[in-house]
């Protein structure tokens, strides 16, 4: 139920990204959702591939300060509401989200969200309890 | 004017005679009383007896600051706690200050031999003395302060910080003197102008700046913006404090060191050989009349020369040009003194710090900034924002807390600091004076 997420340091001037991301192409990686978090000093770049272990190791031979974490993803519908419908719970349940980022799926249905819970376990079990449909890493990454 | 004339002005001969008998009361004193200095002249083979001429003094070895450390915190005092009035600290080399102390004779000392600075500078007990030097531990404050009051001036403690205050007292309570380092002086300046206050319009006339290096074209913006004339003091708190070398008014050319206090020398900071006047050195002092405190030949890691042409002033005592540099890595940031090691030490003591930094030392407008670089590794890294936050915001307090230095941290990513195979180049200084 969990789902890898790499998270990179990245300072704060032009062509960290350009450099991440040629890493990647090189090593033939695919990301599949990708988050760019940033302060005045440095930015953190959060993603989740197809291959989380590749991805490190090429990563990290380049230098770069990477550091694995499990996230969760959530599938709702993809219409006005669906956020909510989650916020709400969550709330009710006092699960707190440290950060959240989303993307629509393909076949345009629904909506996937990727949370960090500051309790991972106690957020997967809020979810599933409440009948959300909490999607596998597997299936994340082959998205 | 001058506020001692007859030891100011005595004749070279008489002087140097003068000095010959202090030191060999100092050495004798020293030797008897500090463990240290037995020690330390045994190790070269020197007794007091051996002392019969000024020349003889090259014959005893140098201290250092890394002997005052060894030494933390009271081990060179040559009195009992129960003689010392007063203890003041400076910069360590690491954690732990330089530690220094004060019978109430080296209080009066002290005070005299500022009141001969505010003299030296042209003030009288009519003056009121404006003293943004920082109250504390650190010498300038209550140094200042003191002599101030030796002169019967009027001082206000001021102490640093609090601008828009400062500038308000400088209208309200009009003092016709200021002592705090070049750089505040500037800053007040600008902070003033930036306020409509018409600076040149105070009643200011005199400024006596220390305790860091400033060039003659600093000098000519303070006195152009402020419409005073600025005067360089020179002191360190191993040696008395401020107060140990003054520029004269009449001169503007160099600093009188008060040589019936203090013996200076210039050496090569590389062979320990003394370099005759004229040439740059390393300052080396040895005070003569300090009771709690003595110290024989401590290297101040500062580089000037000696100016041995009398001055026009009629002091006989030499004169040191403006300091021009350091012999180590000290730094000196808005008046405080910064060892890169110490930076070391502190970020060393937070958990996942490797101990790659950078020091990037600047000077935006008028006052000077610290910039820590701080490369990320593995095991500091974390997700989180409010993590690396947080380290940042630690670093900058520990930094605060331990140096007195307000630092910018910035977390830089990992191997992108310069590494090189002898000492790695800490500290990246863009200031220019």
């Amino acid at each position: 139920m969990k789902v890898e997420q790499i998270s990179i340091f990245l300072e704060n001037k032009p062509g960290g990204l350009e450099h991440v991301t040629r890493v990647l192409a090189d090593a033939d990686i695919n990301i599949r959702a990708l988050s760019l978090a940033d302060t005045s000093d440095f930015g953190i770049l959060r993603l989740i591939l197809n291959n989380t272990n590749t991805a490190e190791k090429a990563l990290q031979d380049e230098g770069f300060t990477v550091r694995r974490s499990d996230v969760v993803a959530v599938e709702i519908p993809d219409r006005p509401g669906g956020m909510h419908g989650i916020s709400k719970v969550l709330a009710a349940e006092n699960v707190n989200v440290e950060y959240a980022y989303a993307f629509v799926e393909r076949s345009g249905e629904n909506a996937i969200i990727i949370f960090r819970f500051d309790d991972i376990d106690r957020g997967i079990k809020v979810l599933l309890e409440n009948g959300f449909t909490v999607l596998p890493g597997e299936k994340v990454y082959r998205l | 004017m001058i506020f001692n004339e007859e030891f100011e002005t005595l004749p070279r001969e008489a002087l140097e005679a003068l000095q010959l008998k202090r030191l060999q009361q100092v050495v004798r004193r020293a030797y008897h009383t500090v463990g240290f200095y037995k020690r330390s002249f045994d190790e070269v083979g020197v007794v007091p007896d051996d002392i019969n001429t000024l020349h003889d003094i090259i014959r005893l070895p140098f201290t250092v600051k890394q002997d005052l450390r060894d030494n933390y915190p009271f081990g060179l005092f040559a009195v009992p706690m129960s003689n010392i009035v007063r203890l003041h600290a400076s910069s360590g080399t690491t954690g732990k200050p330089t530690v220094v102390g004060y019978t109430r004779r080296d209080i009066e000392t002290w005070s005299n031999l500022m009141a001969r600075s505010f003299v030296a500078a042209g003030l009288t007990s009519n003056d009121v003395i404006h003293n943004a030097y920082g109250y504390g531990l650190f010498t300038g404050g209550l140094g200042a302060h003191y002599g101030a009051e030796r002169l019967g001036a009027s001082v206000i403690p001021m102490s640093g910080g609090g601008t828009k205050k400062q500038i308000m007292i400088l209208q309200d309570f009009g003092p016709t003197a200021i002592c705090c380092t070049p750089s505040y002086a500037l800053y007040l300046a600008e902070q003033g102008e930036e306020m409509g206050v018409d600076m040149r319009s105070l009643r200011l006339r005199v400024g006596i700046f220390g305790a860091e290096p400033w060039s003659e074209r600093m000098r000519q913006e303070i006195e152009e913006r402020l419409g005073i004339t600025a005067l360089d003091i020179y002191g360190l708190s191993e040696i008395i404090g401020p107060g140990v070398a003054m520029e004269c008014t009449e001169g503007r050319n160099g600093l009188h060191v008060f040589e019936d206090h203090f013996i200076v020398e210039t050496i090569n900071p590389d062979t320990g050989e003394c370099v005759p006047p004229g040439e740059e050195g390393e300052l080396v002092f040895t005070t003569l009349t300090k009771e709690a405190f003595p110290l024989i030949r401590y290297r101040t890691r500062d580089l000037s020369r000696l100016m041995e042409e009398p001055c026009k002033c009629g002091r006989t005592h030499v004169r040191m040009a403006r300091v021009s540099g350091r012999s180590d890595d000290m730094l000196i940031i808005r008046g405080v003194n910064v060892f890169p090691s110490q930076i070391e030490s502190v970020l060393l003591a937070i958990e996942g710090l490797e101990p790659h930094y950078q020091l990037i030392v600047e000077r935006e407008g008028t006052l000077d900034t610290l910039e820590i670089q701080v490369e990320m590794s593995e095991d500091l890294f974390s997700d989180e924002i409010k993590t690396l936050q947080n380290i940042e915001k630690r670093i900058t307090k520990d930094i605060k807390d331990y140096l007195g230095v307000t630092a910018k941290v910035k977390l830089v990513g990992s191997k992108t600091l310069e590494r090189s195979e002898e000492k790695a180049q800490r500290v990246i200084d863009r200031r220019t004076l």
